[in-house]
């Protein structure tokens, strides 16, 4: 009952969306290969790893968020004010990178949690914390500085441009390897540990796990702090990409890592999706992307609209997915 | 005086699976206060929305002649505008905009498409005036009470110019005075010439106030008794609400009786949207081990309130009273302290509040035993799945297997998902709210079953539900509440649908 028979082959509900988005990045891919000279090679898939390594670690945080019927607008902003607070105390005191990064995760971490703590102990919409958050996180790195803060910390820039050989001449970028790490570490607390758990149960009914006796509150609150944790490090991960900081890095992120997730097959209302799906959603933004670099005529609005397109097709498809299992 | 403003025959409605109303006639003078009693589930609500047009024509079988004329009400537009208005349990007002705004909503004054502001506020405070309710008619609904509320309800079915005004428990969530002032008012407005239909629990007001009563049970007009000519007492009512039809089977049961387990003393909790209504008043219960006790009462009487006060405090505020635990006192402050102190609550909306629909059975089994079955953070999949496994076959859980949604279930099956998740925690104490509601005849013995299981392993179970019947079979002895009070203890052999009836109508001497 559960299950809905695709040609032969039952495959749940659940995992219908990811399947439909797994689909349309073969078909992305086989299609510009077919079309495109040099666009099949593994490093054009590598290189939408390397170019969105960063997007995927706030992806990942915010399928946290989402997962429990929240959302969080602030991750662009925190975003750019991790790379401004990285670069203002790399080139003023001259801190050394060891000290700046987990500084700069622990004030992305903090901005969560205190978002988190206002969600769940004044029963706020998140929409309009993490909108104050937003604004905020912006607004603070013009305290720091205006104009772009070039980084010239010689151990950061050397980790910035090492290049991690695969196998053939494929290569990947530090940035890949944290990413991935990030990704598998999520995963695995997602569908092993109670946190995990718990975050399901919140976004599928809170009432209901309230009931049951699973920590709603803190739940709550530790969605957002890794949500903040992850846009700190996603701030990393762009100014080791950017080599700059500044306060107009990132501007809309918020909304690519949004897209990312709903293409990804998790349900905005909560308790339905998976990391991996996040993952697609990630590569089926970049592979856009890469597609109008390589047509080369078209301007790069045209990503925009292709993300607009793909969502309205996507928030249609889980309408009817779940239309088709409430009953 | 006898002349007939309405008359309903022959109204069948179904739900998918049940009868709701079965042949139902109901026939109302011009002029009365016309009350229909029955107990919950009997079908009261379905008539009044079938006649009030929540259910459309065609929905339903049957006729229905108000003022002589039959009528086919596609909505309660049609219906409002025949002169038809009902008022239901929960105030339909919108609670940002003034009185006076809310009784004009949908039925504005206005001219060439503009609000006339002096007008509504003027007609506004005439109305007012007619209902007794003194307030300014910009006041917003938020900032007046609940009694007041109701009267701005009855206000604006004044504006529509109602001539059968349905009230569906009017006086439920309202204090003695508001309710005093309520009845008062709907004498009033029978002396205008407004003919009213009452629906109430409380059968003192129905004696104090009604012309004629018509009884409904199990779907059905039993009879109309009135109330003018005949000297119709409370027990009267009574019997005639009571003898549903005990068509359950329940299984045999020896029950072995021992120890206290769980007491709870002058409990007493204040309702969450009014603070200064006291909805469970001084309750004292008390359970023992392989016990199975009922909880009677009527909608209103706050059992389910009471239930969840206990539950962790999961409703309610300010709260006052003692719990014991194998004699020792205790706190429960949130649910986690009631699973700890082995207390486990099932609800009575599976659906809202006791499963994650979109997840599946296993993962709802497990979701309240986590701490079990996990070590520092990390759940045992392995242990998870055998442990769902057990309960799909002990529990007889018809799923294709313990990875189906939970959501696509029968209500049976989602029971029977809910107390495995109980069971799982090890309680001590069991309260299950409703825990047959929505379910097939089959599976209801099947859950009578499991609760006999459930005592025999010296678990004490507290059972609340409405069919009386169900109570009389299962359980070893059987509270009544009334208004939030325990109004009495009745043990198994002593127990009559009529006594507890009685006792669940008690209002405050």
């Amino acid at each position: 009952m559960s299950t809905m028979t695709l040609g032969r082959a039952a495959v749940p509900v659940r995992y219908l969306p990811v399947l439909v988005t797994g689909c349309l990045l073969v078909a992305m891919f086989v299609a510009g290969g077919i079309r495109y000279e040099g666009f099949a090679h593994g490093q054009v898939v590598l290189n939408v790893f390397i170019d969105n390594a960063f997007l995927l670690v706030v992806a990942v945080g915010m399928t946290f968020v989402i997962l429990t019927g929240g959302i969080d607008l602030s991750v662009g902003s925190v975003v750019a004010l991790s790379t401004m607070v990285a670069a203002g105390l790399m080139a003023g005191p001259g801190w050394p990178p060891y000290v700046v990064i987990p500084l700069v995760l622990a004030i992305g971490s903090g901005l969560g949690l205190v978002m988190g703590y206002i969600v769940h102990a004044f029963d706020i919409q998140p929409f309009i914390v993490t909108l104050a958050g937003m604004f905020l996180a912006r607004g603070l790195c013009y305290t720091i500085g205006t104009d772009s803060i070039p980084i010239q910390d010689a151990t950061f820039t050397a980790f910035a441009q090492t290049r991690i050989d695969l196998f053939a001449d494929l290569w990947i970028s530090p940035s890949v390897v944290i990413a991935v790490v990030v990704v598998l570490v999520a995963a695995y607390v997602l569908h092993y540990t109670r946190l995990g758990r718990s975050v399901y149960a919140t976004g599928g009914n809170e009432q209901s796990a309230m009931l049951m006796g699973l920590p709603v509150g803190r739940t709550k609150i530790a969605v957002y702090t890794i949500s903040g944790f992850c846009s700190a490090l996603g701030g990393v991960l762009l100014s080791f990409y950017m080599l700059s900081g500044y306060g107009l890095h990132a501007v809309g992120m918020e909304l690519d890592a949004i897209a990312a997730v709903v293409i990804g097959g998790t349900l905005l209302t909560g308790g339905s999706g998976f990391l991996f799906g996040t993952v697609l959603g990630v590569l089926v933004l970049g592979l856009i992307q890469t597609i109008i670099s390589f047509q080369g005529t078209l301007s790069s609005w045209w990503t925009k609209i292709f993300i607009g397109l793909l969502l309205f097709v996507f928030i249609l498809l889980q309408r009817l997915f779940s239309a088709r299992s409430r009953r | 005086m006898t002349e007939q403003i309405l008359r309903m025959s022959g109204i069948t409605k179904t739900f998918p699976g049940v009868k709701a109303l079965q042949d139902v006639n109901l026939s109302v003078r011009r002029g009365e206060i016309h009350a229909v009693c029955g107990e919950n589930g009997a079908g009261k609500s379905t008539l009044m929305k079938v006649l009030s047009g929540v259910y459309p024509h065609g929905d339903y079988e049957g006729e229905i002649t108000f003022e002589g004329r039959r009528c086919e009400f596609g909505g309660i537009r049609d219906s409002e505008r025949a002169g038809v208005v009902i008022i239901h349990q929960e105030l339909a007002l919108s609670p940002q905009l003034s009185i006076a705004e809310n009784i004009f909503l949908g039925n504005e004054r206005a001219r060439r498409g503009l609000i006339d502001w002096n007008r509504t506020n003027y007609e506004a405070a005439t109305l007012m005036k007619r209902v007794g309710l003194r307030e300014n008619p910009t006041t917003a609904i938020a900032d007046i009470g609940v009694g007041k509320q109701q009267l701005v309800e009855i206000a604006k079915a004044l504006a529509k110019e109602v001539r059968l005004l349905i009230l569906d428990e009017p006086t439920a969530a309202l204090n003695d005075d508001d309710s005093a002032h309520l009845l008062d008012l709907l004498r009033g407005l029978r002396d205008e010439g407004i003919t009213c239909v009452i629906i109430s629990h409380k059968l003192n007001e129905v004696t104090a106030i009604a012309d004629s009563v018509t009884i409904v049970r199990d779907g059905r007009t039993i009879e109309t008794l009135d109330m003018r000519a005949d000297q119709v007492t409370e027990d009267r009512i009574i019997s005639g609400m009571v003898g549903r039809a005990l068509d359950n089977r329940f299984p045999p049961h020896e029950p072995a009786i021992g120890d206290e387990v769980l007491r709870i003393e002058d409990w007493t909790v204040y309702s969450p949207n009014q603070p200064d209504r006291k909805v469970v008043d001084g309750a004292a219960l008390s359970l023992r081990r392989g016990e199975i006790v009922g909880l009677a009462g009527l909608m209103g009487a706050g059992r389910t309130e009471l239930a969840m006060s206990v539950f962790g405090r999961t409703y309610g505020v300010h709260i006052t009273g003692r719990i014991f635990k194998d004699g020792k006192p205790i706190e429960v402050r949130n649910v986690q302290d009631a699973i700890r102190h082995g207390i486990a609550y099932a609800t009575e909306d599976r659906k809202r509040y006791g499963l994650n629909l979109i997840e599946d059975v296993k993962r709802n089994i497990s979701a309240a035993g986590l701490p079990g079955m996990s070590k520092r953070g990390w759940v045992d999949e392995m242990r998870e799945y055998r442990v769902a496994e057990e309960f799909h076959k002990s529990m007889n859980i018809k799923a294709p297997s313990v990875s189906s949604v939970v959501g696509q279930l029968s209500g049976g099956n989602q029971q029977k998902v809910v107390l495995s998740k109980w069971i799982l925690t090890e309680p001590d104490v069991l309260i299950l709210d409703e825990p047959t509601r929505g379910i097939d005849v089959g599976a209801k013995y099947e859950i009578y079953t499991i609760i006999n299981r459930l005592a025999d392993q010296g678990r004490a179970v507290l059972v609340i539900s409405s069919e009386l019947p169900e109570l009389l079979g299962l359980c070893d002895r059987i509270y009544t509440l009334s208004e939030g009070r325990v109004t009495g203890e009745v043990p198994r052999r002593d127990a009559t649908q009529e006594r507890l009836m009685h006792l669940m109508t008690k209002g405050q001497e």
